[in-house]
């Protein structure tokens, strides 16, 4: 490849390669190489970052102000950090109107309250008009590790929680669009998972927030790092009437939709049966559910596969190309 | 009152694994007197999709019945020289917008694919969900040529049709059309003939079907004495289509089922088929790994030549060119072959990077393959 496509940007498999080859190579160090969603610090600190060029800034149930908040509060809480601290770097394009500037600006205090993290550092710059769309926002955060993921305790019986509805986001932001001229009910999930952190303390082996690439992305990247392969049932995975319905009409498989609210949490039998009711309790995971377990009998080591409605078995392969760019 | 069904309610129906077990105990029952097991072709590639995304495949294959996929993807059956030919084009020229389906930019040619291709100055590739929105470009960019390149069948045709006659209306000068058009029944019959795949009969495709309807199968009854049913896309409308054609294979009564009644009717969308004779000609395309099959092409007749890119543009198609080496996408069309027996599968071509079409398109069968089946690869 001599030069980069979009689909590297994707959250498939494609982009996996290209950090390792590309990124993981030249900077090597080993706070890197583990490449999970934080680094994991010395003194138990976690960092993360993330850019948004999410297109259009403003869709039904967020903006690009809480979903730069939201994202990288989500990366340190799957990772076992409490959000801390936030900077927040803005690139704007020439022109862009002031009140929706605000408007963001606001959404993003909003959001850090709501998630308990500062602001504390940032930076502004301003590029010639066509050289940016609109605004880019990237946001690092500094949390305080309480625990540590322990996917080399995952073992077979395990339950694969899905900690409410999947795909919103991803619809939202498509159909926000317009270029399937659709309207529809649906608002994207995006909000702050920080209310999942206790779950560290009640057995939770591993945590991912659902982001790009969906659902089936990330059970599939879950079980290639596995002994063991992975079962959901599809009866079980939580879905909005106004997703069931959309997906039908446009032909896209949900499972490889995106959420900015939602988390797949690994934990032992009876601890799930404990975090589901703790989920069901919070009005943000009120549809939580248990859609399957790591399995010893069915499938082969690596393999994450759904057992469809009609009681069949297929394979759940990562998101290999770009359903849509530029979603987050 | 009863509160209305929602339309994802209405399609679990034809999901739930009490019709599915149902059904498949039924087809079962039929298939148990004939001591063999059946081989069973189904055209469409949204159904070999079905098939693989509902898990159908496996169980099917335990009730008796070997599904193999058809020539149903109209970007694995285009030839390469279609995209080479618009290659040439859009990198030699300024101002040329090429607007096409989003899998039609990764087919793979010896000239790189749509979405490798740097174009020249001015010029551009985008990826259309609609020939409505390419038109659409037509409008907004009076100062450069749109080319609409698009892979389909009927079910397709008549849209783009209706985009043409739209743009001569408007008299929309900067508006063309590069078509790769193909009609399924003759290329049932091209694989009938051909004679090189045992077949015990065919589940017809069901959107194609809505276009040219039930009476357009009948010759594979009449002269071929095979069974086939026209199926819906849910699983419980191919086991339905499926539980019909071996009902006819068990009582000897080939005939052309239509299993599909709440979309297909005996003649299809009249409409839509003198829309397509209007403006469109059949004659002799050559289809990836099909060949060169008699009328199985549609191209725009000559009133209406001054819409076709190839015309326009002086295109020049050539012809034989060869696939990647190891290639067998052609035989994976005729269902000559499963895709996992080709040595590329899953080694050399794979998602991220395909060396054929079937492994571009979401209805490319060593795609769904790959994508859907459990074992079918080890990285």
């Amino acid at each position: 490849m001599k030069q980069i496509s979009l689909e590297i940007g994707s959250g498939g498999r494609l982009m996996q390669e290209f950090i390792r080859d590309k990124i993981v190579r030249v900077f090597n160090n080993r706070y890197l190489k583990p490449l999970h969603d934080a680094a994991f610090l010395p003194e138990g600190l976690a960092l993360t970052t993330d850019s948004y060029t999410v297109d259009p800034i403003f869709f039904p149930g967020g903006d690009i102000g809480s979903l730069c908040v939201n994202g990288t509060v989500n990366d340190l809480v799957v990772s076992g950090a409490r959000p801390e601290f936030l900077s927040l770097a803005l690139i704007i394009e020439e022109g862009i109107d002031m009140p929706d500037l605000e408007k963001i600006l606001l959404s993003i205090k909003k959001a850090a309250t709501r998630s308990g993290v500062k602001i504390v550092t940032g930076d502004t710059k301003v590029v010639p008009r066509g050289q940016a769309d609109r605004i880019y926002i990237n946001t690092a955060g500094v949390g305080r590790l309480i625990s540590r993921p322990q996917p080399e305790r995952i073992n077979p019986g395990d339950k694969i929680i899905v900690t409410g509805p999947v795909g919103e986001h991803g619809l939202a932001i498509m159909l926000a669009r317009n270029n399937f001229r659709m309207s529809s009910k649906v608002r994207s999930d995006c909000a702050p998972l920080t209310f999942l952190l206790p779950l560290w303390k009640k057995g939770a082996l591993w945590m991912r927030d659902i982001t790009r690439g969906g659902l089936a992305t990330v059970l599939s990247e879950l079980a290639d790092r596995l002994k063991h392969p992975l079962l959901v049932e599809e009866e079980k995975i939580p879905l909005s009437r106004a997703i069931r319905g959309a997906v039908e009409i446009l032909g896209i498989d949900p499972l490889y939709l995106a959420c900015e609210g939602r988390a797949l949490i690994v934990a032992g039998e009876k601890e799930a049966a404990q975090i589901l009711k703790y989920l069901k309790k919070n009005p943000a995971s009120r549809q939580a559910a248990i859609i399957g377990e790591v399995q010893d009998r069915i499938g082969r080591p690596g393999e994450a596969l759904l057992r469809t409605r009609s009681g069949g078995l297929r394979l759940l392969e990562p998101l290999t190309s770009e359903l849509l760019p530029r979603i987050c | 009152m009863t509160r209305r069904e929602t339309s994802a309610e209405l399609f679990e129906r034809f999901r739930s694994n009490l019709t599915i077990r149902t059904l498949l105990k039924a087809i079962q029952r039929e298939i148990k007197p004939l001591n063999r097991s059946l081989r069973i072709m189904e055209v469409c590639g949204t159904h070999t999709m079905t098939l693989h995304r509902s898990g159908l495949k496996p169980l099917l294959r335990e009730t008796g019945v070997e599904m193999v996929s058809g020539p149903g993807c109209p970007v694995c059956i285009t030839p390469d020289f279609y995209h080479e030919a618009i290659i040439d084009l859009v990198t030699s020229r300024r101002n040329i917008v090429v607007a096409t389906f989003g899998d039609m930019t990764r087919v793979p040619t010896r000239k790189g694919s749509l979405q490798t291709t740097v174009p020249a100055a001015g010029s551009e590739i985008k990826i259309v969900y609609s020939p409505e929105e390419a038109q659409e470009l037509a409008r907004n960019r009076p100062d450069s040529e749109v080319i609409f390149f698009g892979a389909g069948f009927e079910t397709t045709i008549p849209a783009i049709a209706f985009t043409v006659r739209q743009a001569a209306s408007e008299g929309l000068k900067n508006f063309s059309l590069l078509g790769a058009l193909w009609l399924i029944p003759p290329a049932i019959e091209a694989i009938l003939q051909s004679g090189e795949v045992t077949i015990d009969g065919f589940i017809y495709p069901g959107h194609v079907s809505a276009i040219i309807g039930q009476q357009a199968y009948e010759f594979v009854a009449e002269k071929y004495g095979l069974p086939g049913a026209i199926a819906g896309f849910e699983p419980a409308d191919i086991l339905l289509g499926l539980l019909s054609v071996v009902r006819q294979i068990r009582q000897g009564q080939p005939t052309v089922a239509n299993e599909y009644r709440r979309v297909v009717t005996f003649n299809g969308n009249q409409k839509a088929r003198q829309l397509m004779a209007e403006m469109f000609e059949p004659f002799e395309a050559t289809w990836r790994g099909l060949g060169p099959i008699k009328n199985s092409g549609l191209r725009l007749k000559k009133e209406w030549q001054s819409f076709e890119a190839r015309e326009k543009f002086r295109l020049r198609f050539e012809a034989g060119r060869p696939h990647p080496a190891g290639c067998r996408c052609g035989e994976v069309l005729k269902g000559l072959i499963d895709p996992v027996e080709c040595p590329l599968f899953a080694r050399s071509c794979h998602p991220d990077h395909p060396l054929g079409p079937c492994m571009v398109s979401y209805e490319g069968a060593c795609l769904i393959e790959y994508k859907y089946s459990s074992g079918a690869k080890r990285k």
